[in-house]
Order: C-alpha cells, then sequence, then structure tokens
C-alpha cells in the first residue's frame, strides 16, 4: 500500500482529471465537436496540408463517429500525438478518442484502461533499405544500423525479429516517424523499420525515392484501430459501430453516392443500415440516420481506404488483408440489425 | 480552583489566557496546516488510486522485473533485449550520467577560459570571448542541439568514405570510431604506476609547499608534477613490454566493428551542452572576477607579482566565493537540460525509461516518480559537492 502511495503522489494532476469519466457521447453531444487523437503526419493515416484540413483512413473514422454522433463529419478537432504521448492523451480525457494507427495488443488493452474498439488497417511490420546497399532479403542485414521510432510495437518486434535469426543490430530511436526518416536519409542508419504502410508513406517522403525499397519480409501483425476509454460502454458502443458501420456499408455495396436513393429503394439490409425502419440508432443513442450521415459524409470503407492509400492515393497500396472477406481479405463487420 | 492555567498566570505576572498566548497559538496554527495539507495530500492519492483501478489502468512496481524486450543504443554495462525494464532504468541514468560529467568538465574548461578572456589585455581575445557569450547564450538550447546534431554531424560521410587518421582513427556519420586498448598479462603493473603517479604528485605538491613556506625557495612544481604523473605510467609500460594491444576498428559489413565508438547523438548532445553552459559559466567567472576590488591587484603589482601569479594567487580564490554558487545551478541546469537528448535519440534515462519503458508498459506514474527522484537526487549530490567545495573556498577567504 505504501508503495502505492508513493507512486501515486508523483503525479498530483491525475486526481484532478479524473472526475471527468465516463459519459463521454453526452460530452461530445454538449460540446458540438469531438476530440480525436491522430499522428503528427503520417500520409494516407494522418497528415494535414497546407490549409490545415487533415485526411487520412484514421482520420476517417473520427470523421464517422462525428457524423454518426454529431451528424456533421466537420466537427472533429483534430488533436496530433507522438506515439510515446498517445495513450496518456486518451487516459487523462484529454482526447474522446484515439484513431492513430495503433496496434492492438494484449498489454495496452489489459493493463491501460483502454478498449479496440475495431480494425481499420491490417497492417504487419517491414524494412527500408537503399538500394544501393544491394539487400534483397532482411535476412541479410545482419550487423545493420536500424532507425526506429520510440514507444511502438515496433522496437519489440525488431529485437524478437534479430534475436531469432542470431543477427546482431544497432536500434537508433527518434521520437516521430519524421525524424525517423531524416536520420534513414541522412545516413545515420542502414535501415527503417516500420509498418509496412508507414514504409510506403515514408519513402514518398524522401527525397529520391527511389533510391529507397521495400524488402519483401513481414515479420509481425500489427491491426491498427481505433482506442477508446474502458469503463465507457455507451462511447465504446458508438466508436465500434461507426467503424463496423463502414465496413457494412462497402460489403452491402452503398456509397456515398447512392447511399441518398437506396434509402427508400434499396433491399431491406440496405434500408435498415441507412435508418428506413429498425432503431439501430436509437440503441446506440445517436440519431436514426447516423450510418446514413457516416455513409454520405466519410463515404465506405473501400472508398475511404481507395482515396487515402489505395489506387487514387500517391501510396497505392493494395487491398490485400484489407479487401472485404468475401473478396479474399479479412475486413468483416458484425451484422449491424 | 488553582488549575494549571491560573498558576502560569501567576508566574508570568499578566499574561494572557492559554488559548491567547501568541507561543500557543503558532502551535495551533501550525498543526491545523500540517493536518489540512496532510489531508489534502491524502485525497488527492486515494482520488488517483481509486479512479486508476477503476478504469482499469495497472498500478505497482512489478514491471520492473519482468523483460523488457527492445534494445538501447548505447550502454555502459552489459544489456540486451532479454533484460529487465528495471536494467532499462540502469542503462539509462548511467547515459545520464555520464553525458552530464563529460558535460560538466567541458563546460567548465571553456567557461573558465572565455571567462578570464574577457579581461585579457589582447582586443580580440577580448571580443571573442564577448561574442561566444552573447551567441551561444542567446539561442535556445533545442535549436543548438539540433545543429550540430542534423546539420555538422550528419554532414559526415558515410561509413565506406569514413575519415581516417593512420587508420586507426575513423569519424563517419555512425560516429568516432578509436582503437580499443585490450590488457595483456602485466597490466596491472601500469594500473599501480598511475595510482602510485597521482600519490606521488600529490605528497611532492605537499613538500613543495612546507619547502616554500621554510625557506622561501620555489621549485618548478609543474613541470615536476608534470613528469610524476606521465612519467611513471610510461616507464611502468615500456619497462613491462607494453602488456596491452591495441583492436582496431574495421569496416565489416553494413559498419565498423570493433575498437570504441562514441556514438554521435552523444558527441552532438555533448558540444551543444558544454558549449552552452560554458556561456553561463563563463559569465559567473567573469562576475566573480570584477568583484575583486581593483585595489587587491593593485596591492599585488606593487608587491612586485607577476600578472599570471596575481590572477592565480590574488583574483581567482577570492573570486571563487562569487563563482561557486554560481556554478553549481549551472551544472544543476546541465544535467536537466541533459534531458533533451531525447530529440535526437541519445539514450538518457528520459528517452530511454520515460520513453520507450513507459510506453511499452504504460505505467506512466511510477516511471516518471522514480525519473524524478533520480533528477532531484542527482542534483542534490551535485549541491552537496558544491557546497563542500564552496565551505572551503569560504574558509580560505576568512583567514
Amino acid at each position: 500500500m505504501l508503495k502505492k502511495l508513493t507512486t501515486a503522489a508523483a503525479v498530483l494532476t491525475m486526481g484532478f482529471a479524473a472526475t471527468a469519466q465516463a459519459g463521454t457521447l453526452d460530452d461530445v453531444k454538449k460540446r458540438g465537436t469531438l476530440t480525436c487523437g491522430v499522428s503528427t503526419g503520417l500520409a494516407g493515416f494522418s497528415q494535414k496540408d497546407e490549409k490545415g484540413n487533415w485526411s487520412g483512413i484514421d482520420v476517417d473514422v473520427c470523421r464517422a463517429v462525428a457524423a454518426a454522433v454529431l451528424g456533421d463529419a466537420g466537427k472533429v478537432q483534430y488533436k496530433p500525438l507522438t506515439a510515446k504521448e498517445r495513450f496518456t492523451a486518451l487516459q487523462s480525457g484529454e482526447v474522446d478518442m484515439l484513431s492513430r494507427n495503433t496496434t492492438w495488443t494484449l498489454t495496452r488493452d489489459a493493463s491501460l484502461g483502454l478498449n479496440f474498439a475495431g480494425v481499420n488497417y491490417y497492417d504487419g511490420q517491414g524494412f527500408m533499405v537503399s538500394k544501393s546497399l544491394g539487400v534483397k532479403s532482411a535476412l541479410e542485414l545482419d550487423g545493420a544500423a536500424v532507425c526506429i521510432q520510440a514507444g511502438t510495437t515496433t522496437e519489440l518486434n525488431l529485437a524478437d525479429y534479430f534475436r531469432a535469426n542470431g543477427m546482431k543490430y544497432t536500434a537508433i530511436t527518434f521520437d516521430t516517424s519524421d525524424q525517423t526518416r531524416q536520420g534513414f536519409e541522412s545516413g545515420r542508419c542502414d535501415v527503417l523499420t516500420s509498418d509496412q504502410s508507414q514504409l510506403y508513406a515514408l519513402r514518398i517522403g524522401l527525397q529520391k525515392p527511389e533510391t529507397a525499397i521495400v524488402l519483401p519480409e513481414v515479420i509481425s501483425k500489427e491491426p491498427l484501430g481505433p482506442v477508446v476509454r474502458q469503463g465507457d460502454d455507451a462511447w465504446f458502443n458508438v466508436v465500434r459501430w461507426s467503424l463496423a458501420a463502414m465496413i457494412e456499408a462497402e460489403y452491402l455495396g452503398i456509397t456515398s453516392k447512392n447511399a441518398a436513393k437506396l434509402v427508400t429503394s434499396g433491399s431491406p439490409e440496405q434500408q435498415r443500415l441507412l435508418g428506413n425502419g429498425g432503431d439501430s440508432g436509437d440503441k446506440l443513442g445517436v440519431s436514426a440516420d447516423w450510418a446514413k450521415n457516416i455513409v454520405t459524409q466519410v463515404g465506405n470503407y473501400g472508398e475511404s481506404f481507395e482515396a487515402n492509400v489505395g489506387s487514387g492515393s500517391p501510396l497505392q497500396i493494395a487491398r490485400g488483408l484489407n479487401a472485404q472477406w468475401n473478396k479474399g481479405g479479412i475486413m468483416y463487420s458484425n451484422p449491424i440489425r | 480552583m488553582t488549575n494549571a492555567t491560573s498558576s502560569s498566570a501567576k508566574g508570568q505576572g499578566s499574561a494572557p489566557a492559554f488559548y491567547n498566548n501568541p507561543h500557543n497559538r503558532a502551535i495551533f496554527y501550525q498543526v491545523v496546516l500540517v493536518l489540512v495539507l496532510g489531508y489534502f495530500i491524502y485525497t488527492i492519492i486515494n482520488n488517483t488510486l481509486i479512479n486508476m483501478e477503476d478504469r482499469g489502468i495497472k498500478t505497482g512496481f512489478d514491471f520492473l522485473t519482468t523483460t523488457a524486450g527492445f534494445d538501447i543504443l548505447m550502454s555502459l554495462v552489459e544489456y540486451d533485449a532479454s533484460h529487465t525494464y528495471f536494467d532499462t532504468f540502469i542503462v539509462g541514468l548511467l547515459n545520464t550520467i555520464l553525458v552530464s560529467i563529460i558535460g560538466i568538465f567541458f563546460a567548465t574548461i571553456i567557461g573558465f577560459i572565455m571567462g578570464v578572456a574577457y579581461f585579457s589585455h589582447n582586443w580580440l581575445i577580448r571580443k571573442l570571448s564577448v561574442v561566444y557569450v552573447e551567441i551561444f547564450r542567446n539561442i535556445p538550447l533545442l535549436l543548438q542541439i539540433f545543429f550540430w546534431y542534423f546539420a555538422v554531424l550528419s554532414a559526415l560521410p558515410n561509413a565506406r568514405n569514413s575519415l581516417s587518421l593512420g587508420e586507426a582513427l575513423f569519424l563517419n556519420i555512425r560516429g568516432f570510431y578509436m582503437p580499443k586498448p585490450l590488457e595483456e598479462a602485466g597490466a596491472w603493473v601500469v594500473y599501480a604506476a598511475i595510482v602510485v603517479a597521482i600519490i606521488g604528485t600529490w605528497l611532492f605538491l605537499r613538500f613543495a609547499h612546507k619547502k616554500q613556506d621554510l625557506e622561501g625557495t620555489q621549485l618548478p612544481t609543474f613541470w615536476i608534477s608534470l613528469a610524476i604523473l606521465f612519467g611513471l605510467p610510461i616507464l611502468a609500460t615500456l619497462v613491462m613490454g607494453v602488456p596491452f594491444t591495441l583492436e582496431y576498428p574495421e569496416l565489416k559489413g553494413f559498419n565498423f566493428r570493433g575498437g570504441i565508438t562514441v556514438i554521435p547523438e552523444l558527441m552532438a548532445l555533448v558540444i551543444s551542452l558544454s558549449i552552452y553552459t560554458g556561456a553561463f559559466i563563463a559569465e559567473a567567472v567573469r562576475a566573480g572576477i570584477q568583484s575583486v576590488p581593483k585595489g587587491q591587484t593593485e596591492a599585488a603589482r606593487s608587491i612586485g607579482l607577476k600578472e599570471g601569479k596575481i590572477m592565480k594567487l590574488i583574483i581567482v580564490p577570492q573570486a571563487m566565493r562569487v563563482i561557486v554558487p554560481l556554478l553549481n545551478s549551472e551544472y544543476q541546469s546541465l544535467v536537466k537540460n541533459s534531458t533533451l537528448a531525447t530529440a535526437i535519440g541519445y539514450p538518457d534515462l528520459f528517452t530511454v525509461f520515460v520513453g520507450t519503458s513507459l510506453n511499452q508498459t504504460g505505467q506512466a506514474i511510477e516511471i516518471v516518480f522514480m525519473t524524478i527522484a533520480v533528477y532531484f537526487a542527482v542534483n542534490m549530490c551535485i549541491s552537496f559537492v558544491m557546497n563542500l567545495f564552496n565551505r572551503r573556498v569560504a574558509l580560505v577567504e576568512r583567514k
């Protein structure tokens, strides 16, 4: 107990911040905006353009939640967070939710007082090297210096992978993914390791993208998804089903263009998702047309994917694991009824 | 009814009643204050614990014994991913202490040279001191660290095109590489010689001092101590037939292997910390020297002391009174400023423990608390040593 007491004495502010618990849904409705924690800038996932507008596949999840709760996908206040800051920001109530390419792991789920509301991108860790090194496989990286972002699961996977293959390496950890790119570009390290999707994004950011290649090995599972505080089930449900609605909409063939028409002319399943009949909105504590707002304002999962990381973006990432379950991927929404 | 109150009142003549006694009142208010403060702290701690438990956040120090599972760029003790989180704490702590000691060493040297240079009769040297202080004192430290790391050290060539000196010293973007002496049989004689040389020098200096006190003759102490300090170990090395071999750094695969590596993160941090803090120390030294009345210099000149001796024997000992307390806070600032290491990825306590370890375990309160305690303790140690030193300096003055 004494241990616990001394521990707690350290961060006194926690005691004060703790009052604003539960009831995030009501708070967001009252405030009129959603505060969403995103990355400090990662192409395709969450990035800010010159005009200050955020876009990306993670940003779309924030927008979807805002559309469901407030009826307006634009009512989001974005809070850029580094990997190190993200969980504390969520725990302390600084943000309502986190949608920041965050890997779902047991430790995070079970010991941080957080809940993962689903998966919006199935990723895996890979390596990027300079072409001039002539390396074709990650197994040739013995003795390499590796640039890496601090406080990520990537750091742990890297150590496991090199140890499992009896190789040595030097880890050079930076605070932001932008700094890792700088370190890689200046030659401080031979290899940059991160989630594959990020590697493609970082590669585009290089001065000469053609000089770097992404190695074929994928050394880990990285399911990325939105996170909320534990113990606030109403809010957890809203976030979970907002994401599910995007995935379900794609499965049912509802797009931002045809949604308005399908409300009355679609199949029963389509009509039900769009709020015509059924009371899903009532059960979640949001308006009846919540899912329709999401699809018309943000788009379905497939639209969001293609526009941000797929064929409509410079990243050109194939759907792969992130295709619908009936199209060779593992994206699957539980029934919305 | 002759109770305690009336008897005490009798003793003090017309003393006020017990509750009006200023002394008792003072105690009463102190006790109330302590109780209120205690309750306040208790409430906060209790609140925190309850709230954390409500939210399902784990507390406690159990995480320290679990495997960390990540690697650290530089470690003074043996460390790999299979060690525990407590080991990451030690690794970070040692790296912080290392950068602090090297930084304090160079900052002091730079600071004293620049502080004394301010009083030089040479116009160029004097102005150099002013320009140095004004430039480095007025630019944010973080910017200076970035400058050295991203602008200067990142411009160095890659490993295959290293700058080299005699195929033994190499400098490239990955760091500075030098040969590492590996001891062979008989190396202990050299170590013993070093210890003997240090003790010998000390004894000699005492002897010379006493001789001067008694006979008034001066020995060339500087040269003789230099001869003992370096001559003896060199002699021992030669006699033992050089009981060391050098392990040269060699380019193998991606990087140099073998030898001693100084990583660029450490270089950038040490350079920027010592130059930045050196500027403040220079100002402290200038203030100290200026605090010595001019009459002291004039009196010293009138008895025929040389300029160098005036500085060493008259000015500096008196100036130290002013300089030492200022040095104390500069040293403490340097230790605290070393946490900026996190910006360039030098694995100090803040980067490793509050950065990676905190993120992997999520034990924010415990880790932040431990780190606060460390910086507090380190700075208390500096304060303690500097206060001892200060007492010495102050005593000399009073004699």
